[in-house]
């Protein structure tokens, strides 16, 4: 994590754009996505496959269309976030075209394309349309009500390998789920940059203890309960794992308060194991977890962690290469769940590190925006943002390699899934919009936070400015 | 909020740290230890991505590969599967690998280290090279003589070339189609059950995986240990052995087959296989003396590899002396492999010494060239050559005018030595014929081949079992192709 202060940067400093960067690792990363396409089709056929140009082209073309929006929109936006961005869908799209053909009947990789381009095709819409981030402060209440209505609606839907995630219409099915991550962290970044003076501050003192009061706490708890209570009935573990996380740091760095965390982590511990043991589903996976051969001494061959396992185990150090691996042997969710091991097996642990580097990059800037960033709706809505990226691929990473265990959950731009991937490239515009924001020299009016306090706070408490920003220090305690 | 921050963002880390740990855990900590786990397809999948180098006889392939298109993609195909099935064994998807498929595994599936053009270049690559062949040593002509000889009776026949050590035929009958047990699937799984639920037993390698009561054809081994020790001097003086010959120890008379056994030389003993003379002059050596000498011949030898492993041969090390006569007449619990026997005629044969036996002549790269050969060595002394060429005069004698007649060969000279070995509860099983012979072209300055034929045939009469009736047609069609090919 770099260390930036968070002192903004005087008014008349020149601040470089850093465009001409973005630019040249965007070169690099079609690039990379390109040599790794010809790598598989060399393995495979012996021979580099006649469309790597195309397919190439295409690729440069998605980047360079995001590239001048960001450019002309946000130009002062960090110049790592949109080549990490291509980057990985690029691999995601080596790694699927590459299981594709070794999947007769399957045509997973040009679907996903398609879901890629409509991802960037959301991604210029939300760099050009939204100006402002604190614009989507109005919006707090109503997508949390979307993202609940979101939550909902896969129940009236048949499930799907035992989850209930899933809308169908048609031909099309999309998981709702996925796109409600970035309303709920909206919505949190807003409630709590509204109210967190009052969080900090208010309550009775119970010991040494400082409860904040139930008022102020009640609303957002109760929609966190109400979302995880959904997830657990849908089956989506994963996702409500991700939005306890996600909470607990919200909270913890809008209130300052360690004991939350502390409480947070005890509940979410009991919750985990409560569910855990009650509900048949999970108790599954929780075996497998505590003993991936199991299934293999009972005489029923091996599960899909140890099927993963074994392919992570095939890649050793530098990997078979892209195309030799055998990570099919993992079954239907290869491409889904499971992608990681085809990464891990053909590209070793070198690229699997190179992988997750990049998403530790990702992460890295997101909370570095938050940090440069003056109000705390924004300071809010960089660091849920990026919790979410690191908690989703903490989940799934350390599901698949028998470090946690294993809820389904889609590995950011890397796996099969549409939902998934156009909502992380909403993630990645609105990191690019925040961090705009965050390296712009001349800090524009700031404008008021619409949401209303909850409470409002008697008298001014020492140390805190009005809730329509706060110092740029911001150290309250 | 910005120590909270980043608090959080070091958190973040930290759940990255923990996974690139966990990653380098399985990767590199466990990896072995899941690459070998049985329950990993990955090795079988990789070990048939590529067609199996070939299996040489005579020059031309007996072994073929079939490409299936199937996750375990390359079947191994058979030529004449059930001819050459106790030389190659077989090569399954299911059910792995025997005998030369087995033992030269590395060379065939690509693997070995010799293959690669450099060394540690298997490693680096983590590749295979392409499958090797192997030449056999065997003699197409002697191996099709000696199965259409068995004819699908119970039986083996193994053919040594005395001089060399090298197997010229390896053949157990009935035999088995290995290339139906290529693949997997049920059809693979019912021939296995059937195979393995015959009762006459198919896939048993009774050349060299069997061993049977050598009976009168382990006379030749008691015969050379009784020159070697000295017990017998001159082969032509009576050696004073009553008939009937009364066990030591015991009340227990020794029947003999033949008549006329009384005191008998040892000559006429070899000639007309007497038990008592035979029994008797084991007794004489002893026990140490026996244990020493059928030693020599390869008993009760463990490590004994042609390269594949071939079943202990053996002769007992503790004994009372009535077990000791029993045993050197190839009763009691002396057995031997066909092959062990046809070292037997090897070493005499070869003047006494004894050539370790080798199916592998060679093994050769994809392009054809040569990986390693296989070094001619000796086993051993067997005998004295005063003792092998003796015992040569005995053998020829009982071809041409004793037990063997009808191994005689036109422009040849052959020795042979018949046996019928009593086995089975109170001795009530069929018996088992035995002949053990060589021959050596007129002319030749060497014997170009030794030969052990076993026949257990459950159908015939008992009175028509004999060695010289039975199993010596089959051991002449033999050497006759193996004098063929010599000239």
């Amino acid at each position: 994590m770099t260390a930036t202060t968070g002192d903004p940067p005087p008014p008349e400093a020149r601040v470089a754009k850093r465009r001409g960067v973005e630019l040249s690792l965007l070169v690099g990363a079609v690039l990379i996505s390109v040599l790794g396409y010809a790598a598989v089709g060399l393995a495979l056929d012996a021979a580099a496959p006649p469309d790597a140009l195309t397919h190439g082209a295409g690729l440069g073309l998605l980047a360079l269309v995001a590239h001048l929006a960001v450019r002309f929109r946000a130009p002062y936006a960090d110049p790592l976030l949109l080549p990490i961005a291509v980057l990985l869908n690029g691999i995601g799209l080596v790694l699927l075209h590459r299981l594709d053909l070794a999947t007769p009947g399957e045509r997973d990789a040009p679907a996903q394309l398609v879901w890629s381009t409509l991802g960037v095709a959301l991604f210029i819409a939300v760099v050009v349309v939204l100006r402002d981030h604190r614009v989507l402060q109005r919006y707090a209440y109503l997508s949390m009500a979307a993202a609940l209505v979101l939550m909902v609606l896969p129940i009236f839907f048949p499930a799907v390998n035992g989850a209930r995630i899933w809308i169908r219409i048609g031909e099309l099915s999309f998981q709702p789920g996925e796109f409600a991550k970035i309303l709920l962290a909206v919505f949190f970044a807003a409630y709590l940059a509204a109210n967190h003076n009052a969080l900090a501050c208010t309550g009775r003192r119970i010991w040494w203890f400082q409860l904040p009061s139930g008022r102020v706490l009640g609303p957002v708890v109760a929609i966190w309960l109400l979302s995880v209570v959904v997830l657990i009935l849908e089956r989506d573990l994963g996702t409500s794992l991700l939005f306890f996380g996600l909470f607990v740091i919200l909270l913890y760095v809008a209130t300052g308060r360690t004991g939350w965390i502390a409480v947070g982590l005890l509940l979410a511990g009991v919750g985990a194991v409560a569910v855990g043991w009650l509900e048949p589903h999970v108790h599954g996976r929780v075996e497998d977890w505590l003993d991936p051969f199991a299934s293999i001494d009972a005489g029923r061959g091996p599960g899909q962690l140890a099927q993963s396992l074994f392919a992570f185990a095939a890649g050793g150090m530098f990997g078979t290469g892209l195309g030799l691996g055998r990570s099919v042997l993992i079954g239907f969710a290869a491409k889904s769940d499971f992608i990681l091991a085809t990464a891990g097996e053909e590209l070793g642990l070198l690229g699997l590190t190179a992988i997750l580097v990049l998403y530790a990059l990702l992460v890295a800037r997101g909370y570095r925006a938050g940090l440069g960033l003056r109000d705390p709706f924004g300071r809010l809505l960089a660091v849920g943002l990026a919790s979410i990226v690191a908690l989703q691929v903490f989940v799934i990473a350390g599901g698949v390699t028998g470090l946690i265990p294993l809820t389904g959950m889609a590995m950011p731009f890397l796996a099969q899934g549409g939902s998934s991937v156009v909502t992380n490239w909403v993630i990645v515009a609105l990191l690019i919009r925040l961090s705009h924001s965050a390296r712009r020299p001349l800090p524009e009016p700031v404008e008021a936070g619409v949401i209303a306090p909850a409470v409002v706070v008697a008298g001014p408490v020492p140390g805190t400015g009005p809730s329509t920003g706060t110092t740029a220090t911001g150290g309250e305690r | 909020m910005t120590g909270q921050i980043r608090l959080a963002a070091a958190c973040c880390l930290l759940l990255f740290a923990a996974l690139l740990v966990n990653a380098a855990r399985v990767q590199v900590i466990q990896a072995d230890s899941l690459d070998r786990n049985p329950a990993n397809r990955r090795a079988a999948i990789d070990r048939f991505e590529q067609p199996r180098g070939r299996i040489l006889v005579d020059g031309r392939p007996v072994t073929g590969s079939r490409d299936t298109r199937q996750q375990l993609r390359y079947e191994r195909t058979y030529a004449q599967g059930p001819l050459y099935a106790p030389v190659t064994g077989y090569a399954s998807q299911t059910y792995g690998t025997t005998l030369l498929e087995n033992a030269e595994d590395g060379i065939l599936a690509g693997t070995d280290p010799m293959l690669a053009p450099l060394p540690f270049w298997n490693d680096i690559t983590r590749g295979r090279r392409p499958g090797g062949s192997v030449v056999t040593t065997i003699s197409s002509a002697a191996q099709r003589a000696a199965y259409t000889g068995l004819d699908g009776r119970r039986g083996a026949v193994a053919a040594i070339e005395p001089a060399t050590g090298r197997i010229l035929a390896l053949v157990s009958s009935p035999s088995y189609d290995p290339g139906r047990l290529s693949g997997t699937g049920s059809a693979v799984a019912d021939t296995w059950r059937r195979y393995n639920d015959d009762a006459a037993q198919p896939m048993l390698n009774r050349a060299i995986r069997q061993t049977y009561p050598p009976g009168s054809a382990f006379k030749i081994v008691t015969a050379a240990a009784a020159l070697d020790t000295g017990a017998v001097e001159d082969v032509d003086k009576p050696t004073g052995v009553p008939d009937p010959y009364v066990l030591p120890g015991t009340r227990t008379r020794l029947p003999n087959d033949t008549r006329g056994c009384d005191q008998e030389s040892l000559a006429y003993a070899i000639k007309w296989s007497c038990n008592s003379v035979m029994a008797g002059l084991g007794v004489r050596v002893g026990l140490d003396g026996m244990v020493d000498a059928v030693g020599r011949f390869g008993f009760n030898d463990r490590r004994l590899r042609i390269p594949s492993g071939v079943a202990v041969s053996n002769f007992d090390r503790e004994m009372s002396d009535d077990q000791l006569a029993l045993s050197s007449i190839g009763q009691y619990d002396t057995t031997a492999t066909p092959l062990q026997m046809a070292m037997v005629a090897s070493a005499v044969a070869n003047g006494g010494n004894l050539t370790y036996p080798r199916l592998v002549e060679r093994t050769l790269d994809a392009d054809g060239d040569t990986v390693s050969r296989t070094g001619q060595r000796s086993y051993g002394r067997a005998m004295k050559p005063s003792t092998a060429y003796r015992l040569r005069q005995l053998m020829v004698d009982a071809v041409e005018t004793g037990t063997g007649t009808s191994a005689g060969i036109e422009g040849a000279t052959v020795g042979g030595k018949t046996g019928t070995a009593q086995h089975g509860v109170g001795n009530s099983g069929t018996p088992y014929a035995w002949f053990i012979s060589w021959a050596r072209a007129d002319g030749a300055a060497r014997p170009a081949v030794a030969v052990a034929v076993v026949v257990e045939d459950a159908e015939a009469v008992r009175g028509d079992i004999s060695g010289g009736g039975d199993a010596a047609p089959i051991a002449r069609a033999v050497m006759e192709a193996a004098l063929a090919e010599a000239r």
